[in-house]
């Protein structure tokens, strides 16, 4: 009979994109990028075991010494082993580039779920994200720092505050959208609890989009935290952090400018690994953009 | 156009006033006493009575919160603690750095970063795409303070063609003034470089492909006036939002720039506000950079309707 010859039903319900680790490697310039950032993570972690000095000890009679056998990098003003404090610097920014990021992006998650589903709560909500996001993150997170002193935590906080709006936002944007897919509305019909909608609807959306956010947002924190550092409204100066050393480093510029270079080569290199890596996580999770920008 | 002009002025009071709640709250939810914290460990109790009466922190927190207010619309934004100072006057005095600096920048970045992007888009997929965005991936990477240092090393050290830091008022003449400028603006640019050009080639890559395009190519015009006079006049409006979007990214950067260049405008003011704890004048900073922020972006919607007779209000 001619339904037999029918094709099948081509009702195809779109599954929220799964987030695949495939694309870590997938040209050779994001797995240079990925090796980049596992080495400095590796670095950071063992830290304690292939740092050659204390980075805290102090060496009066060893100030500014230019590299030898004993200081591969040679040493500071106060004759602390510059390659020791660089390997540890790596510790500081890690913590907080990826600290920040989950933070942020929890509390921009809950934030931006009940905005998106609830109409009532959305313009309140909405105006508060508006008013921080209109305040230039640096400005804010030095004022949080210069409140409360200057601890890894208040940085971490300080870092995080600009950023939640952003999450939120986008978070709200999913949602908005998602809400009116058949499968919510199927899902609000039949009854189902709000957390179970939100959890098992709503959320995986917002999966991919976090990941590419997220991953920016990382290395901009990793940024903000040496900026902080460097103007000296960071973490305490004495703690090796990239910016910390390179703050101390100013006054010594045309003196010994190896103790801005080196921990701003380790700089440049971390936010250009995440940078490239987000890039990538972009093109691989987000169709969209990849037809957008023709690739 | 007027009423629309009229509701974004409107939606950009709320906003403003979240801002101002949170500058006002910020200080007085930190934990422990405001006076204490602003005063520093060694204050003596007149110290901290002299803060107290400042700020009017020994008001219930509503009263504070409406006096402070009242006082922000009369113009009046405190006076600083640490040299009794009021705050307008002190930015006031160190604004034309920070505005040469940031003007600079956004000249040299639209100049450069809308060719390169426009010919990235354009030469799509060839080397000198693949450079242009490497370039941009680059910039948004480096910070500002290690390209600065990078480019005191080459130009001011090595080289010895510019000066190494500091700023000349324009009232010094032009020479002095702009020899100045040069490296500055140069590293701050990197990023906003960057930004606008990753923008442009995407949004001249999304025109390129229309229909208006191919006529104006089939009807002989030169590649030139096409790309220029028929893309990317359509490909302008996001790359106008983003040098809006930029503006808070360029606001951040004035402030480092300025500590790298030991240049003396409303950034280092702000840095040395901070280490002293001066809050009057953080929380002035805090309210006038969202402020001009808010009008950047609410002039750049206003320009859409200008530049695009399609959007309409």
């Amino acid at each position: 009979m001619a339904i037999e010859t029918l094709p099948e039903p081509s009702i195809a319900i779109a599954a929220p994109p799964r987030p695949r680790l495939g694309f870590l490697t997938a040209t050779p310039i994001i797995a240079t990028a990925t090796f980049c950032l596992v080495a400095i993570a590796v670095m950071s972690i063992l830290a304690p075991w292939i740092a050659p000095h204390d980075p805290l000890q102090l060496l009066p009679a060893q100030r500014l010494k230019p590299a030898s056998e004993h200081f591969l990098l040679g040493t500071d003003a106060y004759g602390r082993d510059v390659l020791s404090r660089v390997i540890y610097g790596g510790r500081i920014s890690l913590l907080i580039g990826f600290g920040a990021t989950l933070v942020s992006i929890s509390i921009g998650l809950i934030i931006g779920l009940f905005s998106g589903f609830f109409r009532w709560l959305d313009a309140v909500l909405m105006r508060i994200m508006d008013g921080i996001m209109a305040i230039p993150a640096i400005l804010l997170a030095i004022a949080v720092v210069s409140l409360s002193g200057a601890s890894v935590m208040t940085v971490l906080i300080a870092i995080t505050i600009p950023e939640i709006p952003r999450v939120a936002r986008l978070v709200r944007s999913v949602v908005l959208s998602a809400r009116e897919e058949p499968y919510v509305e199927a899902a609000i019909s039949v009854g189902s609890a709000l957390p179970k909608i939100m959890w098992r609807h709503l959320l995986p959306n917002t999966v991919a989009p976090l990941i590419v956010q997220g991953t920016n947002f990382c290395a901009s924190a990793i940024l903000t935290e040496a900026i902080l550092s460097f103007l000296g409204a960071g973490i305490s100066p004495e703690t090796p952090s990239w910016g910390n050393i390179m703050a101390e480093g100013r006054q010594y510029f045309q003196l010994k400018p190896t103790l801005i270079f080196w921990p701003g080569l380790l700089l440049s290199i971390a936010i250009l690994s995440i940078n490239l890596i987000g890039d990538a996580a972009r093109d691989a999770l987000d169709p969209r953009m990849k037809q957008r920008e023709g690739k | 156009m007027l009423g629309y002009l009229f509701r974004r002025v409107l939606a950009a009071i709320p906003v403003m006033g979240v801002v101002a709640l949170f500058v006002f709250l910020l200080l007085r939810l930190t934990p422990g006493d405001p006076a204490a914290i602003l005063a520093g460990d060694n204050a003596t109790p007149e110290q901290l009575e002299r803060i107290r009466t400042s700020l009017g922190l020994n008001e219930p927190l509503y009263v504070q919160f409406f006096t402070w207010i009242n006082k922000l619309l009369h113009g009046d934004l405190g006076v600083s603690l640490i040299s009794n100072v009021p705050v307008l006057n002190m930015i006031g005095q160190r604004i034309e750095p920070s505005i040469s600096i940031a003007l600079a920048t956004i000249i040299v970045a639209v100049v450069v970063a809308v060719p390169l992007g426009v010919l990235a888009a354009w030469k799509q997929g060839t080397w000198i795409d693949r450079f242009v965005m490497a370039l941009s991936v680059l910039g948004f990477s480096v910070p500002v303070f290690v390209i600065g240092y990078v480019l005191i090393q080459i130009f001011a050290i090595d080289l010895r063609w510019l000066p190494v830091q500091g700023f000349r008022s324009l009232k010094s003449g032009f020479g002095p003034f702009l020899e100045r400028l040069v490296l500055p603006t140069l590293a701050l640019s990197f990023i906003y470089v960057a930004l606008i050009a990753r923008m442009t080639r995407a949004s001249m890559l999304d025109v390129l492909g229309e229909d208006y395009v191919r006529t104006a190519r089939a009807k002989g015009i030169g590649e030139i006036a096409v790309l220029f006079r028929h893309a990317l006049r359509n490909a302008a409006v996001p790359v106008i939002t983003v040098i809006g979007t930029g503006f808070a990214l360029l606001i951040s950067g004035v402030v480092v720039t300025e500590s790298v260049f030991n240049i003396p405008g409303v950034g280092r003011l702000t840095v040395d506000a901070v280490l002293a704890r001066d809050y009057p004048v953080i929380q002035a900073m805090i309210l006038l950079t969202s402020l001009l922020y808010v009008t950047v972006n609410l002039l750049i919607d206003v320009a859409y309707t200008l530049l695009d007779p399609r959007i309409r209000y």
